[in-house]
């Protein structure tokens, strides 16, 4: 949890202003406390995304909410099955789950 | 370790914008949050970043080549990256559509195992398919969207459906109906009609209130209409046309997790059928504090 100020100075050269303009098109959406934004860890970490993939990887500001759209369906659908597979680990007896890796394992259509 | 140079793939002569952009190749290849999965992307990404923090820094590049460090020396403690959250439970915040609740709903239940209960899932094998969604408009009075309501609503082909309209349901909103049996969702897009004197700010309810001259000097007690009915308020003494009087709670009514609104009176003074004795009493006035309410205004602007 900490504030953009912090922020800013942990990941410099990255600007406030390019922060702020991300939160605008929320790209990044920390909490609002009493003395401005407050950044979560997963916050920190997107931030940080967001500026690998402009600055490192030369994705540009254009392209990049076609990026995120894309990232952020594939970590909802890996989070349902990560939420599945745990459901299954809890719920389904040995036979079954033996059942269902050697159906996998077999490729059958 | 291997050598740097190997890894990013460039000669020990390579300049400094060679080297940038074999590493910006090899990272968009191996970045470990666009390769969520893979303990192969995340090594090699790891390798590919040290190997890049080591030769593009003249200084570390040159130490190097002197032999005065290895290529492990100057590896740093990873930071945790974005997919280490993404994928659990705090990557609800970036969900797709908005900010998710926890565990399954029933459309994310319906997605998973519709499909695996269905049987037949070939492609092309459509018979099985959902069928398309069906759009019909409703309009609804504005205290019903307000307070919730069921309508009725006949359709095109003869069916009639109960829609329940949720309290504080907005213009434009847009429900949605289950389909049964494999037919599509039916969507209702809700407009709701404007009201005579109430209207909608959010959660709140605006509205001017007419008052006496009497109330507006005097003040006193006042019945206002609420969209639950009528509230008494006090007006306090002196209130003049335009002041803003809050009913707390009495605006739009809770909802699930949504607080009740507020309601916001404007007064309006209100002179009434002409009356002598007060027209009489007027022009003998001398008030107290003589001002002219204009003052502020200045000529022309």
């Amino acid at each position: 949890m900490i504030s953009i100020e912090i922020l800013v100075t942990q990941l410099s050269p990255l600007q406030r202003q390019d922060i702020e303009r991300w939160i605008s098109n929320e790209w990044v959406r920390p909490d609002r406390g009493d003395g401005g934004y407050v950044f979560r860890d997963i916050d920190v970490a997107r931030v940080r995304l967001i500026q690998e993939l402009r600055d490192e990887m030369q994705v540009n500001e254009e392209a990049l909410p076609v990026v995120l759209s894309l990232l952020d369906q594939l970590y909802d659908q890996r989070r349902r099955m990560r939420e599945l597979c745990d459901a299954l680990r809890r719920t389904a007896p040995d036979e079954v789950r033996r059942d269902l890796a050697r159906h996998l394992a077999q490729r059958t259509p | 370790m291997e050598d740097p140079y190997q890894t990013l793939g460039v000669s020990r002569s390579a300049s400094q914008d060679e080297i940038r952009s074999a590493y910006r190749k090899l990272a968009k290849q191996h970045h470990p949050d666009l390769n969520p999965g893979s303990t192969k992307a995340e090594e090699r990404f790891k390798t590919v970043s040290a190997a890049n923090e080591l030769l593009s820094d003249p200084d570390k590049r040159g130490r190097f080549d002197r032999g005065e460090i290895d290529a492990a020396g100057q590896e740093q403690a990873p930071k945790s990256s974005y997919r280490d959250y993404a994928e659990g439970e705090p990557g609800r915040r970036y969900g797709r559509a908005g900010p998710q609740p926890e565990g399954w709903s029933a459309e994310d239940l319906n997605e998973m195992f519709g499909k695996m209960f269905n049987g037949d899932h070939q492609p092309g094998a459509n018979s099985r398919m959902r069928g398309r969604d069906e759009r019909y408009a409703l309009t609804t009075d504005f205290l019903d969207a307000v307070n919730g309501v069921t309508q009725r609503l006949t359709l095109p082909d003869g069916r009639v459906l109960d829609v329940k309209i949720p309290p504080g349901t907005a213009d434009g909103q847009v429900l949605r109906l289950r389909g049964q049996g494999g037919a599509g969702n039916t969507l209702i897009e809700i407009h709701v009609a404007s009201h005579r004197y109430f209207s909608r700010d959010g959660q709140n309810i605006r509205l001017e209130l007419p008052v006496s001259l009497s109330e507006a000097v005097l003040g006193g007690p006042v019945e206002v209409p609420t969209p639950g009915g009528l509230v008494r308020m006090r007006i306090p003494p002196h209130s003049d046309g335009g002041t803003e009087l809050r009913l707390r709670g009495r605006g739009v009514p809770g909802h699930g997790s949504r607080a009740a609104g507020d309601l916001y009176a404007t007064l309006r003074v209100v002179l009434g059928p002409s009356d002598a004795a007060l027209e009489a009493f007027l022009r003998d006035w001398k008030p107290e504090h003589p001002a002219d309410p204009r003052q502020a205004m200045e000529a022309g602007q």
